[in-house]
């Protein structure tokens, strides 16, 4: 038994018009994707704005109403139920939590840091006064602030502290799963750089997983364990950490990896033949990649650990020598 | 250092902001050159004062409530001495900018034809016709497909990599000697950005013009620029050729910075480098001794200079202060 599953998932957007406001059409924001998250490990989400990988966070925790597939939660279905309150989905509305990319919009301007972060508590667990505050101060601990911010509020914090509130917040229920959302997407360098610290300290502590969402590759490949590119809703490549970025095979997982800028100015010049050479390809080869409504093919197994989505009717020898060519 | 090639020269520039009565600076003790055919980048987290720098250039800043001592000369012209009316004939024509939100710096009511054609005819005498075929011209320049057809529409109808195209049309309009990016890429994804600063580089060359590139991305940095200058609270801490800085950093922020950047060097679960305290704010700046001082607590007093001045260790390298020579990381021993 898995410890969170997505089968299929498919969440379809309405495109209203005509006379009578009838449905038209539908954005495919997500379209049949399949993933798997391993209690403890980091799964990292990329692709670029627009393909579709916040609605697939949005979708498991039930911020967006999934319209095909499932979301299996220790095995239990849990498709659209965050809002149930019923008993047996308890447990997967206390156990997933998530983080958002914008500090500043994700906390309540008018509550001071302790209701932030006792919310969650006061939502699952009977605490006294006295219990809820040593938490609080606990979790504030963890993260790196000291105590006597609980009374005060969010602006009087600058943008790694308030990241680093949400990160307590998301923590305060003893969750099993974190959804964190570019989380660092808003951060400098140095600031990235304590709450990514953060977040791994805390996963070691408590052996949490999380679904990485980001558009950065080089902080996905410093966090994640399995990695999945994503493009126009569907997963074009999915695999481990090491197949993704040594031994990529779909055009579009080749071109997002060298257009990552590198710090190596003494051989910036090759980087960049490099990067016009694969882009060449990219633009020359589309009809290999994508079917001929520009969809993304169905994941072919490579390996055990790696899938992408390749043409089942061209052999990936075949596509390697275009690919080179 | 002004040679023939040296088109904008700023010489110990300070630029205050006031609160109350009082001023303080957000950038100070500012030197520093960009020649003819050089992408000069000026690196820094937030609230350094790199944008400021840049406003400070081209003239934009709040006149009633900021403060400029020091001198930018561009071609022999002190810029901080002139009025908004001659300002005005320089902007768009000798310098121009480019904005990081291309959406914002859009007029959002004109279409792109209009948007592009302003600065000429404000800059130029052209007529209509000749307008007409530079704009083209420009939308080719800049890699715009089908420009005929994006010249009538307006900027929301197009997407973020071409908006930002059309930015640097408009900046390109009347070809300056001198372009000021304020981080031009942060908005747009990495492939996207690949072009475009791919782009940028192309018509730095084709048009031998200067750029100042302003930027917190350090891999933009080390793909594009030619010579780097690193800001801290307001000061450049270390200025060297691109090669050099990543190779050879020397300034205590500088290494820090550079070590905090998720890479391969850094083992599975490795944790990465965090410098310590946060940046002071505006009014709470020690505008006295090293301001990088009480990040990096862990070296002992006598390290750090009265007055760290930025002077040259090496051809091009220079650097503030004298703590690099006694820096090392905590917990690990000096080299």
């Amino acid at each position: 038994m898995e410890f969170l599953e997505l089968q299929n998932m498919k969440i379809h957007f309405p495109i209203r018009g005509g006379i009578f406001n009838t449905i038209q059409d539908y954005v495919y924001a997500v379209d049949g994707v399949n993933m798997v998250i391993g209690t403890g490990k980091t799964y990292g989400l990329v692709g670029e704005s627009g393909s579709g990988k916040t609605t697939i966070g949005k979708g498991i925790i039930g911020l967006e109403h999934v319209t095909g597939g499932k979301v299996l939660y220790e095995g239990v279905d849990v498709t659209n139920k965050a809002r149930s309150r019923a008993q047996a989905y308890r447990d997967y509305n206390k156990d997933i939590q998530m983080i958002f990319q914008d500090s500043t919009s994700s906390l309540n301007p008018k509550k001071r840091i302790k209701d932030v972060i006792a919310e969650p508590m006061r939502n699952y667990f009977n605490y006294t006064k006295e219990e809820e505050l040593n938490r609080v101060i606990e979790l504030l601990e963890i993260v790196g602030l000291n105590e006597n911010a609980i009374y005060r509020y969010p602006h009087e914090f600058s943008g790694g502290q308030r990241q680093r509130i949400g990160v307590a917040r998301a923590v305060a229920s003893d969750p099993k799963l974190i959804i964190a959302d570019e989380p660092t997407s808003a951060l400098d360098l140095s600031v990235q750089a304590q709450v990514l610290n953060f977040m791994q300290r805390i996963q070691k502590e408590y052996g949490l997983s999380y679904l990485f969402i980001s558009h950065d590759l080089s902080v996905v490949k410093h966090m994640a364990d399995d990695i999945a590119i994503m493009h126009r809703g569907r997963f074009v490549e999915q695999g481990s950490k090491e197949q993704i970025f040594n031994n990529p095979q779909h055009i579009y997982t080749k071109r997002l990896l060298s257009a990552i800028p590198k710090i190596d100015p003494l051989n910036r010049e090759e980087h960049m033949d490099e990067r016009r050479r694969i882009e060449a390809a990219y633009h020359e080869h589309q009809k290999d990649y994508y079917d001929e409504n520009g969809r993304v093919y169905d994941l072919m197994k490579l390996s055990d650990d790696h899938y992408a989505a390749l043409n089942p009717n061209i052999s990936a020898e075949q596509l390697n020598i275009k690919g080179d060519a | 250092m002004a040679t023939d090639n040296t088109l904008i020269e700023v010489n110990n520039l300070n630029v205050g902001f006031r609160f109350g009565d009082e001023y303080y600076n957000a950038v100070e003790d500012v030197s520093i050159s960009l020649a003819k055919n050089e992408i000069l980048a000026i690196v820094g987290e937030s609230g350094c004062g790199k944008s400021t720098l840049a406003t400070a250039i081209i003239g934009l800043h709040d006149p009633h409530n900021t403060r400029i001592e020091g001198e930018i000369l561009y071609n022999g012209l002190d810029l901080t001495k002139l009025n908004e009316k001659l300002y005005n004939r320089l902007r768009g024509n000798d310098i121009s900018m480019i904005f990081q939100d291309p959406l914002g710096s859009l007029n959002p009511v004109m279409t792109i034809y209009k948007q592009i054609e302003e600065s000429l005819i404000y800059h130029t005498k052209l007529n209509d016709k000749e307008r007409y075929d530079r704009v083209l011209e420009l939308l080719n320049q800049v890699g715009i497909p089908k420009p005929e057809r994006v010249m009538k529409q307006y900027p929301h109808e197009l997407s973020g990599g071409m908006r930002q195209r059309v930015v640097i049309a408009i900046a390109l309009a009347n070809k300056p000697p001198v372009i000021i990016a304020d981080e031009p890429t942060t908005a747009l994804d990495v492939t996207i950005q690949a072009q475009i600063l791919d782009l940028m580089k192309d018509i730095q060359e084709e048009t031998e013009s200067g750029i100042i590139l302003i930027t917190h991305d350090l891999g933009v940095v080390a793909e594009t620029a030619d010579r780097v200058a690193v800001m801290y609270a307001g000061q450049i801490v270390e200025e060297a050729p691109v090669d050099v800085l990543f190779t050879d950093p020397k300034h205590p922020y500088t290494r820090s910075l550079l070590n905090s950047i998720p890479n391969e060097l850094h083992e599975d679960g490795e944790e990465l480098h965090v410098i310590q305290g946060t940046v002071p704010s505006l009014q709470n700046l020690p505008r006295k001794g090293d301001r990088f001082r009480d990040r990096i607590p862990w070296i002992p007093d006598e390290a750090f200079d009265e007055d760290p001045i930025l002077h040259e260790i090496a051809p091009g390298h220079k650097v503030r202060g004298n703590s690099w020579k006694y820096f090392h990381f905590e917990g690990e021993e000096m080299e």
